[in-house]
């Protein structure tokens, strides 16, 4: 058990096969049974969320967060389904588009927390607002419209498997292969552990952490993309409704990276995301209020900090 | 220049050459007609008290820093680093006293940080760990691999880490800030090995150190440099502990100091340490008496400044006998009249960015002390000048910030004030500012314990000195006791103890 | 306080341009309407001045608004003897929230940004598992009286604003602006830094408590009450030049922080740009607030710095 916790990647996995197995006892003394269909339901729900959270480890291993990726993802959603406008012919331009646009508020982030030294939180919240005010100027509810050919996306299975869970692992890979391969992903944990020696490395830190809210940006893009073509259309609440912003790092702390940065990886943010998913499919075959999920979760994201916290206190004394 | 006679075809070649390097902060001359060289292979010994300019000479060359006048040739070439990356691109590598080290990262990603060696565009995790083990198996170091985690590490493993960075940029001139400072004895020789074989790999080796025994057992050449000015540099082969104990601190007497404590003056016992201990320190014996100042020596690392936190119960004590009392905890030490002036001010004894009000009562704000002097009194009791109560700290000197932490402490009447290094970064005039209101002090009844690195000091305040070396007692001194027997306890090697 | 000055400046830029476009705004009636609505904003402002100082997030108070007000109509119910028992009652589960956020933080080493996150899942999912999902009940209008009526909502405010001063003046608060800006100097200076971590946390869930109080009878009793509450809290204590990472700022100017935000909006609403707009001038304005400050912020300290 020690062992487990020693590592919180481990830890969370752990715990997401008891919860798995709890579950499943608890499920079945319900008269009820844990099946496939289940199990696949958990992948699709978990999707958006999983790809934001992706995305927002990269943002929290710099050093950083983005309290601004809800929002981003309700204009994307309606960036690209009024660019579709139910036209296949559209896709790939609204895609484009869709991405342009998310890229182009990262780059935003990134400059205003390092050019201007705005601190993160600030400088994405009001970001945030800003997106909010130009979808509450432009939106009273949703528009646009996702052409069927792209409402696969949402729907569409191959197998047993529904392709937004293979796009959320295919993002997960992608991420997970630029952190362990790539000279950016060694140097956003090199910013995020300790700015003053990557700096004394000759690691253009500004670079780094811009280029990780860019990322972060683009898979909330890719989120909105699949939520858009959920909806069939684009929606102003979609982002702020499914709550991703602060669900997002709290899937991501869940997984063990340190909210100070430097300290984690994408593994425990799937394993963040996936544990919160089974408990609320546990907790939708029990029929339990979804109020009471709320407060589990809360509770289960400080205890799983507070774990990790003793963990790393005793290292250091 | 002593290289241009001669002819030999093993004629070391010159790969750093320092000529009259000077800088000044704001003002102030720290150094002046600095020369220092270093051929291929050598180990050359940079000596000097605390203030003597070695850390800055050393970050000049570093690139931290930049020269205000002086040559930097490197390899032939004279060169100027705006930034550290240039210095380390001309090979130049730098091992600090706190590590620049990732400690979540491993052992070759910090080897490689900043220059990642790619294939196909994607870092080559095989490549760099190869790279990695190749060094650590040259440095015969086998008890650590390069995929583990800096953190497992211990301090000592950790600077071979450093050292293989090092090696791995192909750097020519190696610089070692005090490598022993944190090691234990027996990691040390591991040192002395790897410095020889980065000797033996033709690179010149700038060692830092207080210690003299490491400096004869090591270095070729040893360059003294005291107050900012190079004193000179002699082989180590040709000059005695004795000679260079001279040069480091031979100066006039030109510093002041209030006159020392007569006989009557000292009172009863405040403070009675028997066979104390904790951690990092071993059957520490030691009476304070009121009215007396106790001067603490030692070199870095021999637990001068564990035995003030312990006392003041910061790092407590957790054997021994400690009358009257042992404190737990900081709140315990200052209930017992007990306050520390801490060796780092900004870090460690200021608020900065309040006033000097604010700061002046936190010790009474935070122990809910009823009795409250005037801060205005206060402040004209520490001499602080001018003595405004609401300038933010940040704006001051550091004598004046020295001032105004003496004033935190003396809201409380202390019956113990503990010293940690009292004025270092602090000018000539507050300097004897400070030293006249740690005599008062006493004379008022306060039983002083003060550590300083600085011997002149050290020897000119004290009424008697307590030598410290690994965590014990090494000795006592009498008031006036010479630089040279206070040296010579403190870094002495274990035969002579 | 020199940091304030800015901020006043906005402010009363941001009045004159009111009185100017609306003189009813300078008569007594438009004016304590005015101080009616930034009352809740004002108070939950202060109260995130004591957290943010010493370092820390307090993200809970949004949620911690919307329990108190349910909590309040669902056990007065329209009795008008209950509202007393009530208000006490809202005050104690105000103090008790805090008091938890701050021993988790303090004892349990949990960022305040996970542990107020926390809060505000349980706080919302609590509250509405008790009274099974929507607001229930309703309020009495002795407790309603207090929102309602400007001179209640301006005592009350007066009040806030006259405690949080007093308080920040007293030996509390220096020690607390310490633990903020060097905690381990504090430490060292004999201060008891967890406790008065945890005592700017129960003054946090206060004026949530405070601010439920007042908006129950303000806006009424809905689920959307608090909501998104907490960053308008910090958006304010931002403004008003108070640092992030704790150590420096002024509490009257983290008050004025939040005059400024809501009389930007009433001037954007008398200019006719409506709540759509709103929002992004003031995310743009928030940025460039704390940009122009030039204040070179510590690294992201989302978590208590370890001694």
């Amino acid at each position: 058990m020690i062992a487990l916790v020693a590592n919180p990647t481990r830890a969370v996995y752990a715990a997401l096969v008891a919860t798995l197995a709890i579950g499943w006892v608890l499920v079945a003394f319900d008269g009820g049974t844990f099946t496939l269909n289940d199990m696949v339901g958990i992948q699709q729900r978990s999707a958006a969320l999983g790809i934001v959270a992706v995305g927002q480890t990269l943002a929290i291993l710099a050093g950083s967060l983005d309290l601004s990726v809800a929002y981003l993802i309700s204009l994307v959603s309606l960036v690209a389904a009024e660019t579709m406008a139910g036209q296949p012919s559209n896709i790939l331009t609204a895609v484009v588009a869709a991405l342009g646009v998310s890229a182009l508020v990262g780059l935003v982030n990134g400059i205003v927390i390092t050019k201007l030294k705005v601190h993160a939180f600030i400088a994405t919240l009001g970001v945030a607002l800003v997106i909010r005010g130009v979808l509450d100027h432009l939106y009273d509810g949703p528009a646009g419209r996702v052409p069927v050919e792209f409402q696969q996306l949402g729907y569409a299975r191959i197998g047993p498997i529904p392709v937004a869970a293979l796009l959320w692992a295919a993002v997960a890979v992608a991420v997970w292969f630029l952190l362990r391969r790539t000279r950016l992903g060694n140097r956003i944990y090199a910013v995020g552990g300790d700015v003053e020696v990557a700096r004394l490395s000759g690691v253009r830190t500004d670079r780094v952490v811009i280029a990780a809210h860019v990322l972060c940006s683009l898979c909330a893009g890719v989120a909105g993309l699949l939520l858009a073509s959920r909806l069939g259309a684009g929606a102003p609440t979609v982002g702020t409704d499914g709550g991703y912003d602060l669900e997002s790092i709290a899937a991501v702390v869940l997984g063990g990276t340190a909210l100070a940065g430097g300290r984690g990886g994408v593994a425990g943010t799937v394993g963040g995301v996936l544990l919160l998913a089974v408990l609320d499919s546990v907790f939708n075959q029990l029929e339990v209020n979804s109020f009471f999920k709320d407060v589990v979760r809360g509770v289960v994201i400080v205890v799983a900090v507070a774990v990790y916290a003793r963990r790393t206190g005793r290292r250091a004394s | 220049m002593e290289d241009t006679g001669r002819k030999q075809p093993s004629a070391p070649e010159v790969i750093i050459r320092m000529t009259g390097i000077g800088k000044s902060f704001l003002g102030v001359r720290v150094l002046r007609g600095i020369d220092l060289s270093a051929h291929a292979g050598e180990v050359h010994a940079v000596v000097g008290e605390n203030g003597a300019g070695k850390s800055t000479l050393m970050k000049i060359l570093a690139g931290v820093h930049q020269p205000d006048e002086g040559v930097i040739e490197i390899g032939g070439e004279t060169r100027s680093f705006a930034h550290p990356v240039q210095a380390q691109r001309a090979g130049v590598a730098i091992i600090y006293q706190e590590f620049n080290l990732l400690p979540e990262r491993s052992v070759a990603d910090n080897v490689f940080l900043g220059r990642e060696p790619t294939r196909r565009g994607l870092v080559d995790r095989a490549a760099m760990e190869a790279a990695t083990a190749r060094l650590l198996d040259e440095l015969d170091e086998h008890s650590f691999g390069p995929r583990d985690m800096v953190k497992d590490l211990s301090v000592a493993q950790q600077q071979v880490v450093e050292i293989v960075k090092a090696l791995s940029v192909d750097a020519r001139i190696v610089v070692m800030d005090e490598p022993t400072a944190a090691l234990a004895e027996h990691e040390v020789e591991l040192l002395y090995r790897l410095i020889r074989r980065l000797q033996s790999r033709g690179i010149a080796v700038l060692y830092i150190s207080h210690r003299l025994r490491e400096v004869f057992d090591l270095a070729d050449r040893v360059t003294v440099l005291k107050d900012g000015t190079h004193v000179g540099t002699v082989q180590a082969s040709e000059v005695t502990t004795a000679a260079l104990v001279k040069m480091m601190v031979g100066r006039e007497l030109d510093a002041y100091f209030p006159p020392r404590a007569g006989e009557q003056a000292v009172g009863e016992p405040r403070l009675t340490l028997r066979n104390a201990g904790n951690g990092k320190l071993d059957g520490i014996d030691l009476e304070l008496r009121a009215g007396e100042i106790v001067g603490v020596a030692g070199l870095q690392g021999s637990g001068r400044s564990s035995l003030v936190k312990a006392i003041f119960g910061a790092e407590p004590f957790t054997r021994g006998e400690v009358t009257p009392v042992r404190p737990g905890n900081v709140r315990e030490g200052i209930a017992a009249g007990i306050g520390l002036v801490t060796e780092d001010r900004k870090a460690e004894g200021l608020v900065l960015n309040q006033s000097v009000r604010d700061n002046a009562l936190l010790v009474v704000r935070a122990v809910g002390s009823r009795s409250r002097a005037a801060v205005a009194d206060l402040l004209e009791r520490v001499r602080l000048t001018p003595p405004r109560q609401d300038t933010e700290v940040k704006y001051l000197s550091g004598g004046n910030q020295q001032k105004v932490v003496l004033a935190k402490w003396l809201t409380l009447a202390p019956k113990v004030l503990l010293f940690d290094e009292p004025t270092r970064g602090v000018d000539v005039g507050a300097k004897a500012a400070i030293h006249d209101l740690m005599r008062e002090l006493a004379d008022g009844g306060t039983a002083i314990l003060m550590i300083s690195s600085e011997l002149p000091e050290l020897i000119g305040m004290s009424d008697r000195i307590v030598v410290l070396r690994d965590g014990r007692i090494a000795g006592h001194l009498p008031a006036g006791a010479t630089e040279e027997a206070v040296m010579a306890l403190a870094a002495a090697d274990g035969a002579a103890a | 306080m020199k940091r304030a000055i800015p901020i006043f400046l906005v402010l009363a830029g941001l009045l004159v341009a009111i009185a100017a476009a609306n003189p009813f705004f300078l008569e007594p009636a438009g004016f304590l309407a005015f101080l009616k609505r930034v009352a809740p904003l004002a108070i939950l402002a202060a109260g995130q001045y004591f957290v943010i100082v010493s370092g820390e997030f307090d993200l809970s108070v949004g949620s911690l608004v919307t329990v108190e007000v349910v909590v309040a109509a669902r056990l007065i119910d329209g009795d008008e003897s209950m509202t007393w028992p009530v208000l006490a009652l809202l005050i104690v589960i105000g103090l008790l929230v805090g008091l938890v956020n701050g021993l988790v933080t303090t004892k349990l080493r949990v960022p305040s940004f996970i542990t107020t996150l926390g809060a505000m899942l349980i706080l919302s999912g609590a509250v509405f598992l008790w009274t099974g999902g929507a607001p229930r009940g309703a309020l009495s209008q002795g407790f309603r009286v207090f929102g309602r009526e400007g001179v209640w909502a301006v005592l009350i405010l007066l009040v806030v604003v006259t405690t949080a001063v007093l308080l920040m003046r007293a030996d509390f608060g220096r020690t607390l602006v310490a633990v903020g800006d060097n905690e381990k100097a504090a430490r060292l200076s004999g201060v008891r830094v967890d406790r008065a971590r945890v005592l700017a946390f129960m003054i946090s869930g206060l004026s949530a408590a405070i601010a439920g109080i007042l908006l129950g009878g303000f806006a009424g009793v809905s689920a959307q009450v608090g909501q998104s509450l907490e960053f308008q809290a910090i958006t304010a204590v931002v403004l008003g030049g108070v640092v992030l990472g704790g150590g420096r700022g002024h509490v009257v100017a983290a008050i004025a922080g939040a005059f400024t935000l809501e009389a930007l909006f009433t001037l954007l609403n008398l200019h006719g740009i409506s709540g759509a707009l709103e929002y992004a001038v003031q995310g743009v304005i928030i940025i460039a607030a704390v940009a122009a400050g030039g204040l070179r912020l510590p690294a992201l300290r989302l978590s208590p710095s370890k001694v």
